[in-house]
């Protein structure tokens, strides 16, 4: 799991989890979604630190949460994975590539923004990150559909049917959906009263 | 002075930009145009452009972009620490809670109702980007259809999703591609 306690093997697994978020942050074009999906290849399917489950719940916190989500979700899966010292060394290799990027463009930028050549390889990334990020969400919605929980199905199609027909912002989506599960929690506890968890 | 200023700008970027980048936009408009005329509406909405053609979130990328303008490299560093300031200390508490009551059944219950919902979030964010990509801002039919970006998306999920390919590797080559055949086809 990554969590060794000698010096020398939580020393590599440091380096790699910095050199796996530099790597990340620098190839990653559009929004927090996007960066999200490229660690859980990483991360989850790759290195195995961290479980599928475990991902998505990090996914939550760092929509939830203020600031920039590749910020949050970096600072989540550097805790997991070597607590403080994983944290500073996560947010340092998510944050280091846009630095050093824009620092160059901010000299020249008005040709970097009208050159065409850049604007048409752009163009072709684009088409790269959509399939990148419906890949694993295919992958993911395959485990939803999977449980045959009717609440789930339910909660999956409706959270995007607002997000995407409705435009309903995200974080009233997930509140919804957290209160729902506080609700759900409740409804069973009724007869159980007393059984703390 | 100056990188006091900014430090606490775009601590107020950091703090109050719930929900991503597009969040962050008019806040960090706000803070750098507005109360500080740090950049023109113009610089602002180059700013912008070159942020969504670059890596990295958008608050981190101006933070960087308005720092190096106002203060030189440390003033680019001072602003971006000021933007994941508070990250830093609110998604830290958050970890630590989450790990504290992992596994108890109440959270449990909540975060199994969180999980489809993200999955919903993650596909909206790609189909947005697919639509973007084969149709552009010219509306959805099929006479408005950008061949070479639905080529590149079919052959980048079909390689992704049966050979299990480095995300990265086929996004950088779907990059080089569509420039490739951008320029042939004219």
């Amino acid at each position: 799991m990554g969590m060794d306690k000698t010096g020398a093997a939580r020393g590599r697994t440091l380096w790699q989890l910095f050199l796996s978020t530099l790597y990340i942050s620098a190839f990653t074009f559009g929004g927090g979604f996007v960066i999200v999906t490229f660690m859980k290849r990483k991360f989850v399917d790759e290195l195995h630190w961290i479980d599928e489950k475990e991902m998505l719940d990090l996914t939550a916190l760092a929509q939830s949460a203020p600031g920039a989500i590749a910020v949050n979700a970096s600072i989540l899966v550097g805790w997991r994975v070597g607590g403080l010292a994983g944290m500073a060394v996560a947010v340092l290799g998510t944050i280091l590539p846009p630095m050093a990027i824009l620092t160059v463009i901010s000299f020249f930028y008005a040709a970097f923004a009208a050159n065409r050549y850049v604007a048409l390889a752009l163009r072709g990334m684009q088409a790269g990150v959509a399939a990148v990020i419906l890949d694993v969400v295919f992958s993911l919605g395959e485990k939803v559909v999977k449980e045959r929980s009717a609440l789930s199905m339910a909660l999956m199609l409706a959270a995007f049917a607002a997000t995407f027909f409705f435009k309903v912002n995200v974080i009233y989506i997930i509140l919804t959906a957290a209160l729902i599960g506080v609700g759900k929690i409740l409804y069973l506890r009724r007869g159980t009263k007393g059984d703390r968890t | 002075m100056i990188l006091l200023q900014l430090f606490f700008s775009f601590v107020q970027v950091g703090l109050f930009s719930i929900g991503g980048g597009y969040a962050a936009m008019p806040l960090i408009q706000a803070q750098v145009v507005d109360a500080y005329q740090w950049l023109t509406m113009g610089e602002f909405t180059d700013l912008i452009t070159i942020a969504e053609m670059t890596p990295g979130p958008i608050a981190i990328n101006a933070a960087t972009f308005v720092g190096i303008r106002v203060a030189g490299l440390g003033g680019a560093v001072v602003a971006t620490l000021g933007c994941i300031a508070p990250s830093l200390i609110l998604v830290s508490v958050l970890a630590k809670l989450y790990y504290k009551f992992k596994g108890s059944r109440g959270l449990e219950s909540v975060l199994g109702c969180l999980r489809p919902a993200v999955v919903a979030l993650i596909a909206a964010a790609g189909i947005n980007i697919l639509i973007n990509v084969l149709f552009g801002e010219r509306g959805i039919s099929l006479a408005a259809v950008d061949w070479v970006g639905a080529c590149l998306f079919a052959a980048a999920f079909f390689a992704l999703r049966k050979f299990r390919c480095n995300p990265i590797l086929v996004m950088s080559l779907c990059g080089a591609a569509g420039l490739c055949a951008n320029l042939l086809i004219g």
